[in-house]
């Protein structure tokens, strides 16, 4: 199961009933993703890659993925993986944008084991091709440190979860105290917007839990905001690159659609 | 393919093969001189989309096979590396899932124009119950290919369906081992869901030649329903249709770019993206979207083996619709009865997706019910008694007299 392991290696009726088909599909798709459980409904915001008509213009916030890339290392790395992503990675563009010299030094804080020219295990600092380690061995010592709860890898948590990038933020920034006669299970915490409103999770996040390089100041709603842009990015790297081609692609064929439009109606003009 | 061939091979090389291949002349008579009706509306573009639909599956399905690693340990991770590393990954899958649910978005159109139009009537019937088998297929087609990603939905959607097997009685258990290539949903699975789900898409292939072969053969259908008389009555398939079905299928193209490229995921479940793990069991197991109306039949039945039959019984009801339906008339819009039941029954499949969506539990268990008992009967009871009952309106005597009287280019049928 270890990623460094395994894989090193027109009518407008026409338009409007494809519009309402699409509608219902949608419709139908996001419907039960919020049935599950009591839990409150996420808290919509306003994120930097969702800017514009349909998201189309969005791209990240540079300086919030550094940011959040520096929360998540000193934060949630003390439980959670981040297996799909290689340290490379945060050099690569639409991503944080640290320099290859920088990727190099974070890389290196990380260990690794590897054989040596006897066979004999022996641990080297880790190199920008290699990817994030995952805090713990297995699942059953994941789980034995951490009350029976097992810490997801944070690699597409904002994919895997409904309402994404909102949910997740809800979450970090949701804790609360529990309501008088809230039964909370042993080791739990009240957080609304999570399963039957207690999570195993103790609250991650404090006002200047760690101290930002830019100056920014650390309170809860900025430190979850950056850490849920960087999360965007882990989970989807090609983000800004896909929106970009989408704009062309969508020009072209709005063009391409235009000049097919008025050829098949001058060569049907003979038959009216 | 109807008619003699008015082909005349110009060049000496086309000469020397139409002797012995006459591949040109039968692309010549099937695809540019081919008399199709003049009055096809936009709802006749849906073949042409579908064919480009069938096409991008298997191109983008193919490269994706490249890279992607059928092992139960390892699926998971290939696909994210294909999202991350594969050069243009993201885009081939991107646009291979969500075209997954634009090609059902499209047959569900093309089916339903069908039935709205009668297409499934003499002398279409061969024609119709071909459709019915390419839609059976791609059924079958697209549940092995979710499966592949592995993710939690893959894994418990792969578990649901191959346990439905298993409600037969005697052969049952023995086929779900056959399926499972074990006793549970495990790796041989994944390995046979793979090799199946590649083989699929050209046996579809190899279906909807024979589709466009029984197509050709009676000709097409029209918004009017009426038989072409002559020659006034048709247009030569190039330019005018390949024009107009280009059109379609670039303004298609621009929906499908909104999914690939604003909203890749929203088409999709979020537990796909977390790895199959046999000892979670998701809070609702739901399939894709273009599943949910046969979900719904499925949960509606309280007895396991009898919601299996009528799951299946929903779908081969279709092959034989030519037979229930006893109107004579084949256009919809001839038969002020049938209208109104057609709309209703298009209402009833969205309320059957809705319902399979939904948790099967309470008022929507009974819903369900109703909305699947008025499924069967629009076949059973609607389509054979109104065509006994029903007095239709007054035909045009030919496609060619309303064209002349009409404006636009596709006309309406007249009301």
């Amino acid at each position: 199961m270890n990623y460094d392991n395994g894989l090193r290696r027109f009518r407008r009726g026409t338009i409007a009933a494809w519009g309402l088909l699409v509608v219902c599909a949608l419709a139908l798709n996001i419907g039960p993703s919020f049935a599950a459980g009591d839990a409150k409904k996420p808290k919509p915001h306003d994120w930097s890659w969702e800017s514009g008509p349909a998201g189309i213009t969005g791209t990240f916030d540079r300086g919030a993925l550094q940011r959040g890339f520096k929360v998540y290392k000193e934060v949630c790395a003390a439980c959670h993986g981040l297996k799909f992503i290689a340290f490379r990675n945060l050099a690569d563009p639409g991503g944080p944008g640290f320099s290859a010299d920088e990727v190099k030094a974070i890389a290196s804080e990380y260990t690794k084991e590897v054989l040596d020219e006897f066979g004999d295990p022996v641990e080297v600092p880790r190199a920008p091709f290699d990817h994030f380690p995952s805090p713990f061995a297995n699942e059953v010592q994941a789980r034995a440190s951490n009350n029976g709860a097992y810490p997801p890898d944070l690699s597409v948590i904002n994919k895997a979860r409904a309402g994404g990038a909102d949910y997740i933020h809800s979450l970090l920034i949701g804790y609360k105290d529990a309501p008088a006669g809230f039964e909370l299970g042993d080791g739990m915490y009240y957080n609304e917007y999570f399963k039957n409103k207690q999570i195993a999770m103790a609250p991650p996040l404090f006002e200047d839990i760690i101290e930002y390089d830019d100056g920014t100041p650390a309170t809860i709603e900025q430190l979850s905001e950056d850490v849920v842009t960087f999360l965007m990015w882990t989970a989807e790297p090609k983000l800004e690159e896909r929106k970009r081609m989408g704009f062309m692609v969508i020009i072209y064929l709005i063009l391409m659609a235009a000049l097919l439009y008025f050829t098949y109606r001058r060569i049907w003009s003979d038959r009216h | 393919m109807s008619g003699h061939s008015t082909y005349e091979p110009t060049t000496g090389f086309e000469k020397w093969l139409d002797v012995r291949l006459p591949i040109v002349r039968l692309v010549y008579d099937s695809f540019i001189v081919f008399p199709t009706p003049a009055n096809l509306n936009y709802w006749w573009t849906f073949g042409g989309i579908l064919t480009v639909c069938l096409a991008i599956q298997i191109v983008t399905g193919v490269v994706l096979a490249m890279h992607y690693v059928a092992n139960a340990d390892m699926a998971f991770q290939s696909v994210e590396h294909i999202m991350r590393n594969v050069n243009y990954g993201w885009l081939i899958r991107y646009v291979h899932a969500n075209g997954a649910s634009m090609f059902f978005l499209a047959v569900y159109i093309h089916m339903f124009r069908g039935l709205y139009y009668g297409s499934y009537k003499e002398p279409r019937e061969v024609l119709w119950i071909l459709g019915v088998l390419i839609f059976l297929l791609m059924v079958a087609t697209a549940f092995l290919g979710y499966v592949l990603p592995w993710g939690q939905m893959s894994f418990w959607a792969a578990t649901v369906i191959t346990n439905l097997f298993g409600a037969i009685p005697y052969v049952g258990e023995a086929i779900r081992e056959l399926l499972w290539g074990g006793f549970s949903v495990d790796n041989p699975t994944l390995n046979r869901f793979f090799s199946l789900h590649y083989l699929l898409p050209f046996v579809i292939a190899g279906v909807v030649v024979l589709h466009i072969w029984a197509l050709h053969v009676p000709g097409n259908n029209n918004p009017l329903g009426i038989d072409v008389k002559g020659p006034q009555d048709t247009v030569p398939f190039h330019p005018y249709y390949t024009m107009k079905d280009a059109f379609g299928i670039v303004v298609f193209l621009i929906l499908m770019s909104y999914f690939v490229f604003f909203n890749p995921t929203i088409l999709g479940h979020t537990d796909n993206y977390i790895e199959a793990n046999p000892l979670v069991t998701p809070d609702h197991i739901v399939p894709e979207w273009y599943f949910l109306p046969f979900y719904a039949i499925l949960r509606a039945i309280p007895d396991k083996l009898m919601g299996v039959i009528a799951m299946f019984a929903s779908i081969a009801i279709l092959f034989i619709v030519p037979w229930l339906d006893t109107s004579k008339v084949r256009s919809t819009t001839f038969r002020p009865l049938y209208k109104i039941f057609f709309w209703v029954f298009v209402a009833d499949c969205i309320l059957l997706g809705y319902l399979g969506a939904m948790p099967a539990e309470g008022a929507y268990v009974i819903w369900a019910r109703l909305a699947t008992a008025y499924y069967f009967a629009h076949f059973l009871v609607i389509l054979p008694v109104l065509g006994l009952i029903e007095t239709p309106r007054k035909l045009p005597e030919s496609i060619s007299k309303p064209v002349l009287s009409s404006s636009g280019p596709s006309p309406a049928p007249a009301e």
